[in-house]
C-alpha cells in the first residue's frame, strides 16, 4: 500500500481565479512579494535599493511599491533551519551598505567533525568535501528573518505579518496577484461574530516565496505548467534549541544511527549540532520522507539521538528551550521547475526547490534568488514593460541560470538520488560524484514521490524513550514550545482523506511531528490547531494548506 | 463624542523577569495588551453608533510600543499619543495613573476606556486612578455599554451578578472581556495604520518633572512547593478518600 | 503600625474574604487595627468585625453609600488615613475593592502592591508575597512611602475567629461632588444557574478519558453537587463533546478556583498552563502515567465511570446533612 493510494482532494485549480473584489475595493501595491522568509525579505531589499536610485519607477508603483505577505504572526515566527550559513549572498545584498559583522550571527564555523553512529559509539570520519564549512557563520533564521525584516522595512518595504495568501488571482494567463485568507471563522467554516474577509490584493509582479511546500507556489507550477521532468521529494526535519552549561566549540553532522543502512528502509538523512553562542546549542533530525516504515517518527528519532552518549554529554545540565519542524525539498537540481516565472509571477527560494542537500544549505540561495528576482522585476517596470507579458520577466530565469545557485546545484545533482540505493552505496557514489564534479556517473537519475513509496511495517517503535521531560519529551510538550497557541475554533486547514487504512493511519500518526493525526476507529482524526505548518502532511499523501492567519508556531530562536 | 481609549504593550511569547532589575523583561517582541483590544472594539462600536467621533489612544512605554499602537489604529482608531521617556521606566501604578492623567486631560476626551487588565499582570486597575485623579466617575467590568443623552447605561459583572449603573460623560469605563469579540483588521486597517498620526511625547511635555512610584520589588522566589502530593489506586474507597480530602482541607 | 482594613458587605453579612484579611492582619501583631463598614444600615456588621480581630471599627452610614459603588467609599477611607493617622490599608480583591483601592491610592498618593497572597513584617520592613507570570515565580514587593496599601489575592487567608469586641466609631461621610455621579440602577440578584467557570471556586473538568459525551454527565453531577462549574479539556472540546466556552487551557480560558478535579484528563501542558494555579488539584486518571499526576495535590488512579459518580453521592450525603 502507497500513500498515493489515497490522495486528497485537493485541486490546486479551486485556488486560482480571477478577483472577485470589485475593482474599487482592490488593494493595490506594485510588487507583491509573498512570505517574509529570506527569498521574500532579500527581494524587497533588493527592490528598495534599486527604487531608490530610481525615483521615476518608484512613482509608478503606487502609495505602496514593495509589500510583503506574512502568514506567521510576525516575519521569523515561521522560520527554522539548523543553521549554517554560507553569506554569499548577503554580501552581495548589502555590499557596501553593511558589514557581515553587523549581521545577526553566531560566529563563525571554527572547527567541524562529522560521526558515524552506532548505538553507543561516535566514528570520527573525514568530513565529506560537500560539507565543509569554512568561512561560513552559524546563525539563526528566524532571527535572521526578524532582522532581515526591518531591513526590508528601513528600505521601504511594507510588511504585512498575519495575512495568509490563500488564492492566486490570474486572469487572461497572467498573474495579477493573490487573495488573502479570511479571518474569524468556526470549525464548520461559518462566519463568526469578529468575521472579516479576506481582500483582493493585486500587483503588477507577484513574487512567491513561500518556502517550502509554498501553497500557491504547487497552484503556480500547476496552472502554468512550470513542472519540471522530476518530482519534488522532501526531508522533515526536527530540531530544538539548549541552553547547554558548557559550550561547544565545533559544528557537528553524523550520520548512521538511529537511521538505517540498509535499501529497504530508504532512510536518508542524519542530524546537526551547532554552537549558537557560548550558551546554546541546537540539534536537530533530519530524514528524507521517501522512508516507508510505518513507524518511524523523526520526532521520536530525535529524542533516541539525545540518548546517545556523544549527545547526553553536550546536552548535561542544559535545558531545552525551543522547539520546531520544517520539510526541506530535496530533489535539488533534477527536481528544479523548468521554469520560474511566469506573466506577472517569480518564485525564488524553497518554494523552488534551491537546496543543496549534500551541503545541507539553501537559505544562501533563497536569497540570491529573491535578489535575482527583485532586479528582473525592476529591470521590466523599468523598461516601461508590463510585467504580466509573456516574456517580460524571462530575465530572471536567465540571471538564475548563470549565477552560482545553478552551477552548484548542477554539480550535486545526482547525489540525493543516490541515496536511495541505501548508505553505503549511495555513499560510493556520491563520493564518486564529488571527485568528479558532477560528472560522473553522467546522466540524471529519476526521482520517486514520496508518496509512490510502499509502506512497511517494523517494530522501530519499541525502541523510541519514554519521554522524561528533562532530556526527552513528548509531542504535545514540544508543540508548546515552539509557541504554537492556534486558535482552535476554526476550520480544519488539511485536506486528506479520513477513511484510510490502519497502516497509512499509523504513518501519518507517526509522522507528524506535531501530533495533529490520530489513528482512529476506520480510519484517522485530525487536530489542526496543533499544526506548526511544517509541510511533511503534502510529501506523504495530504495537502498542507495556510490556516488563518497568524497561526501556527511562534519560532524565536530556530 | 470623542473616546480616549488607554492602551498599553505587553511582551510577546515566553515571558521572563529580569534578575536585574526584578521586573518583567520587556526587551522582546511586543503586542498590544489582548484585553485592551476588547476597549478599543468597544470604542469603535460606540462610534459607529453613535455615527461620528473621533477614538485616540493614549498609551504610555518605551518608544517600539509604537508597534501595538499600530495595532489599534489598524483595528480603526483614529490616532494615538505614546508618552515614551527613560524617565518612567518602571513607573508602579500609582506613578502611571499620575502620567495617563495628565495624557488624557490634554485630550478632553468625553469618555476614557481600559481594558479589564493586563495580561503581564502589571497595571491592573489603573482606571480607578485615573478617574480618581482626573475627578470622574468610573464604572469597571463592564460587560455592556450603552449611550444615550450624554448619559452612560452599564452592565457590571462583579461576584454577585450584574448591576446596572448609570454614570453621566465625562466618565471613566473599564471593559471587561467578555463585553465583545474584537475585530480582525482588515488588511485596508492594516495598510492605512502606517499613515495616522502617532504623537509622542515626554514627561517634560506634560508637565511632569519625573514620577515617584511608591512601591519596589525586593526579590524573586520560587512558588512554595506544592506540598506532598499524593496518589492513591481505586480499590472501591478512593471516593470516600477524596471526600475526607475536601473535607480536610474545608473545601466541602 | 495603624492598619485599616475595608470590610466588605453583601446582604447584611461581611464577606468571609474581609474577614479573613483582618484576621492575617491581626497576626501581624504591633499597632492599631480597625476596620471600616461602609453603607447604610452597617452598623449591626460591626460586631462581627470585633470577633476577628478589630480593635475599633469605624461606621460610615449614608444613603449614598447604600449601592457598593467605589468612588463613595474612596472619599471614606481617604478622610480616615488623613485623619487618623492610618500607614496601612488593606483590602481582600473583589470588583468593588479593588476599584477602592486603586481610587484610594491616587487620592493619597500611596503605593498599592495587588494581588498578593501573603505579608509579613521582615526587618522592620512590611513586604508583600506575590506570583507572577502564572504563579510560576513569586516576588517579594514592598513599599517606599506611607500610607501603604495592599489587595490580596481572594482565598489566600481563612478567617479565624479568636473572640473579642471592637469599639465603634461613627465616621462623619463627605462625598466629592464627582463620587455620586454614577448611580446604581438595577443591583445584581443572585445567579439562579451554577457560577461561570471565571468566577467559580470549584470547576470539575472532563477530558478524553471520559470515553464519550454522554459521560459528561458525570462531570455536570460532581460540579453541581459541589456548587461548581464544568470545565473541558481542547480534546473533547475538539471532538464536539462539550461547547468551546467551556474549554480551560492554553487556547482556552485560564482559571483559578479553590478546588479543580479533573476527571480522565490527562494533564498535557497545554491544559495544565489554563489551571495550574488552582489552589487544590484532584485528579482521577486511569493511567498512572498521566502528567497530570505531576501536578495534582491528590491524584487517584482509577476508573472515572465508577470514583466520580461515588463521589458525587458522597459529598451530597455530606452537604443534605
Amino acid at each position: 500500500m502507497r500513500p498515493a493510494d489515497y490522495l486528497p482532494p485537493f485541486d490546486p485549480r479551486d485556488h486560482i481565479g480571477a478577483p472577485t473584489d470589485p475593482e474599487d475595493e482592490r488593494i493595490e501595491v506594485g510588487v507583491l512579494i509573498v512570505g517574509a522568509g529570506p527569498a521574500g525579505l532579500a527581494c524587497a531589499i533588493r527592490l528598495g535599493q534599486l527604487l531608490e536610485s530610481a525615483p521615476e519607477v518608484r512613482e509608478r508603483l503606487g502609495e505602496v511599491p514593495v509589500a510583503v505577505l506574512e502568514k506567521g504572526k510576525q516575519p521569523g515566527s515561521h522560520l527554522l533551519s539548523g543553521a549554517v550559513v554560507n553569506p554569499r549572498a548577503l554580501r552581495r545584498l548589502f555590499k557596501g551598505r553593511k558589514r557581515i559583522d553587523e549581521l545577526p550571527f553566531y560566529g563563525p564555523v571554527e572547527h567541524e567533525s562529522v560521526y558515524f553512529l552506532t548505538p553507543r559509539r561516535a566514528l570520527r570520519i573525514p568530513t565529506p568535501p560537500t560539507m565543509k564549512n569554512e568561512g561560513n557563520v552559524v546563525a539563526s533564521l528566524s532571527q535572521l528573518g526578524r532582522w532581515l525584516a526591518e531591513q526590508a522595512e528601513e528600505s521601504g518595504a511594507m510588511i504585512l505579518p498575519e495575512t495568509a495568501a490563500v488564492k492566486l488571482l490570474a486572469a487572461d494567463g497572467r498573474v495579477r496577484g493573490v487573495r488573502t485568507g479570511d479571518k474569524g471563522r468556526g470549525r464548520e467554516g461559518q462566519e463568526l461574530g469578529n468575521f472579516e474577509p479576506g481582500a483582493d490584493l493585486v500587483a503588477r509582479v507577484t513574487v512567491l516565496a513561500e518556502g517550502t511546500q509554498g501553497h500557491l507556489t504547487g497552484v503556480a507550477l500547476n496552472r502554468f505548467g512550470l513542472a519540471g521532468e522530476n518530482p519534488q521529494v522532501w526531508a522533515l526535519g526536527v530540531k530544538e534549541v539548549w541552553k547547554v552549561a558548557r559550550p561547544l566549540n565545533r559544528v557537528i553532522h553524523t550520520m548512521g544511527w538511529p537511521l538505517r543502512a540498509a535499501a529497504k528502509y530508504r532512510e536518508f538523512g542524519g542530524s546537526f549540532i551547532y554552537p549558537m553562542g557560548e550558551d546554546m546549542v541546537t540539534l536537530g533530525m533530519v530524514v528524507g520522507l521517501d522512508y516507508r516504515d510505518v513507524e518511524l517518527s523523526v520526532h521520536d528519532l530525535l529524542q533516541e539521538l539525545k540518548t546517545h552518549p556523544l549527545v547526553r554529554k553536550l546536552l548535561e545540565g542544559g535545558e531545552r528551550v525551543a522547539w520546531g519542524a520544517k520539510t526541506i525539498p530535496e530533489g535539488g537540481f533534477l527536481s528544479l521547475p523548468k521554469r520560474l516565472h511566469a506573466p506577472g509571477l517569480l518564485i525564488c527560494g524553497d518554494g523552488a526547490g534551491l537546496v543543496n542537500v549534500p551541503a545541507l544549505k539553501g537559505i544562501h540561495y533563497a536569497i540570491e534568488s529573491g535578489s535575482l528576482a527583485a532586479e528582473a522585476a525592476f529591470a521590466a517596470l523599468q523598461r516601461g514593460q508590463t510585467p504580466s507579458t509573456p516574456g517580460a520577466l524571462a530575465v530572471y530565469d536567465d540571471a538564475l541560470r548563470q549565477s552560482f545557485v545553478w552551477k552548484d546545484l548542477q554539480e550535486v545533482r545526482n547525489m540525493r538520488q543516490a541515496f536511495g540505493r541505501g548508505f553505503w552505496l549511495g555513499g560510493a557514489l556520491a563520493g564518486a560524484m564529488t571527485a568528479t564534479k558532477g560528472h560522473f556517473p553522467p546522466g540524471n537519475t529519476r526521482t520517486e514521490r514520496d508518496v509512490d513509496q510502499e509502506l512497511i511495517r517494523t517494530d522501530r517503535a519499541q525502541s523510541y524513550p519514554a519521554p522524561d521531560g528533562t532530556l526527552t519529551f513528548d509531542r504535545l510538550s514540544s508543540v508548546f514550545a515552539s509557541g504554537n497557541k492556534t486558535r482552535d475554533d476554526q476550520p480544519n486547514h488539511i485536506v486528506i482523506r479520513r477513511d484510510v487504512p490502519p497502516e497509512l493511519a499509523r504513518m501519518w500518526e507517526r509522522m507528524c511531528p506535531a501530533q495533529v493525526y490520530e489513528a482512529a476507529g476506520d480510519g484517522v482524526t485530525v487536530t489542526p490547531s496543533n499544526c506548526v505548518q511544517c509541510g511533511a502532511i503534502t510529501a506523504k499523501g495530504g495537502r498542507l494548506t495556510p490556516p488563518e492567519g497568524g497561526s501556527g508556531p511562534e519560532y524565536t530562536l530556530t | 463624542m470623542k473616546i480616549a481609549v488607554c492602551v498599553k504593550q505587553v511582551p510577546e511569547g515566553t515571558r521572563r523577569i529580569d534578575p536585574e532589575t526584578k521586573r518583567l523583561d520587556r526587551s522582546g517582541e511586543g503586542a498590544l495588551n489582548p484585553f485592551d483590544a476588547n476597549a478599543v472594539e468597544e470604542a469603535l462600536r460606540l462610534k459607529d453608533t453613535g455615527g461620528e467621533g473621533e477614538i485616540v489612544l493614549v498609551s504610555m512605554g518605551p518608544a517600539k510600543a509604537q508597534d501595538a499602537l499600530r495595532k489599534a489604529l489598524a483595528m480603526g482608531a483614529d490616532r494615538a499619543v505614546l508618552v515614551s521617556d527613560d524617565g518612567a521606566a518602571g513607573a508602579d501604578l500609582v506613578a502611571t495613573s499620575a502620567v495617563l492623567a495628565k495624557a488624557l486631560e490634554r485630550e478632553s476626551a468625553d469618555l476614557i476606556l481600559f481594558g479589564q487588565q493586563a495580561n503581564d499582570s502589571d497595571g491592573a486597575v489603573l482606571w480607578a486612578a485615573v478617574a480618581d485623579r482626573l475627578r470622574l466617575p468610573v464604572v469597571s467590568q463592564a460587560a455592556e455599554v450603552t449611550h444615550a443623552d450624554g448619559k452612560l447605561t452599564v452592565k457590571r459583572q462583579t461576584e454577585f451578578g450584574y448591576d446596572v449603573i448609570e454614570a453621566p460623560l465625562p466618565a471613566v469605563i473599564a471593559v471587561s472581556d467578555a463585553i465583545n469579540e474584537p475585530r480582525y483588521p482588515s488588511l485596508k486597517g492594516i495598510m492605512g495604520a502606517k499613515s495616522k498620526p502617532q504623537e509622542t511625547v515626554l514627561l517634560a511635555d506634560l508637565g511632569l518633572d519625573g514620577l515617584a512610584s511608591r512601591t519596589e520589588v525586593y526579590a524573586l522566589n520560587d512558588p512554595p512547593a506544592r506540598g506532598d502530593s499524593q496518589k492513591i489506586e481505586d480499590d472501591g474507597n478512593a471516593a470516600q478518600a477524596v471526600l475526607d480530602f475536601l473535607a480536610e482541607k474545608r473545601l466541602v | 503600625m495603624s492598619t485599616l482594613v475595608f470590610l466588605e458587605h453583601h446582604g447584611d453579612e461581611l464577606l468571609k474574604s474581609s474577614l479573613a484579611v483582618l484576621s492575617k492582619a491581626a497576626t501581624l501583631g504591633d499597632g492599631d487595627l480597625a476596620g471600616v463598614v461602609a453603607g447604610s444600615n452597617v452598623r449591626g456588621l460591626a460586631d462581627e468585625a470585633g470577633k476577628f480581630g478589630a480593635g475599633k471599627v469605624y461606621v460610615a452610614e449614608d444613603a449614598q453609600l447604600e449601592a457598593p459603588l467605589p468612588q463613595p467609599r474612596v472619599d471614606v477611607l481617604a478622610g480616615l488615613v488623613r485623619d487618623k493617622g492610618i500607614d496601612t490599608v488593606l483590602f481582600a480583591n473583589s470588583v468593588l475593592a479593588a476599584d477602592v483601592a486603586a481610587g484610594l491610592a491616587a487620592r493619597v498618593d500611596a503605593g498599592v502592591n495587588w494581588d498578593l497572597v501573603d505579608l509579613v513584617s521582615e526587618d522592620g520592613k512590611l513586604v508583600g508575597k506575590r506570583p507572577a507570570l502564572q504563579d510560576s515565580v513569586y516576588v517579594d514587593v514592598g513599599w517606599t512611602s506611607e500610607p501603604r496599601i495592599a489587595l490580596f489575592r481572594s482565598g489566600s487567608f481563612d478567617p479565624s475567629a479568636t473572640g473579642g469586641s471592637a469599639e465603634l466609631e461613627d465616621v462623619q461621610v463627605s462625598l466629592e461632588d464627582f463620587s455620586t455621579t454614577a448611580r446604581m440602577i438595577d443591583q445584581a440578584h443572585e445567579e439562579s444557574e451554577g457560577p461561570s467557570i471565571e468566577d467559580a471556586n470549584v470547576i470539575v473538568a472532563g477530558g478524553r478519558g471520559l470515553g464519550g459525551p454522554e459521560n459528561f454527565t458525570l462531570v455536570e453531577e460532581l460540579a453541581k453537587a459541589l456548587g461548581g462549574a464544568v470545565g473541558a479539556t481542547r480534546a473533547v472540546v475538539d471532538a464536539g463533546w462539550y461547547p468551546y466556552a467551556t474549554q480551560v487551557g492554553q487556547t482556552g480560558k485560564t482559571v483559578s478556583p479553590k478546588l479543580y478535579i479533573a476527571c480522565g484528563v490527562s494533564g498535557a501542558i497545554q491544559h495544565k498552563v489554563g489551571m495550574q494555579s488552582s489552589g487544590v488539584i484532584v485528579a482521577i486518571n486511569k493511567d498512572p502515567n498521566a502528567p497530570i499526576f505531576e501536578f495534582s495535590d491528590l491524584g487517584v488512579v482509577g476508573d472515572v465511570h465508577e470514583v466520580v459518580p461515588k463521589l458525587t453521592e458522597l459529598v451530597r450525603a455530606r452537604k443534605g446533612s
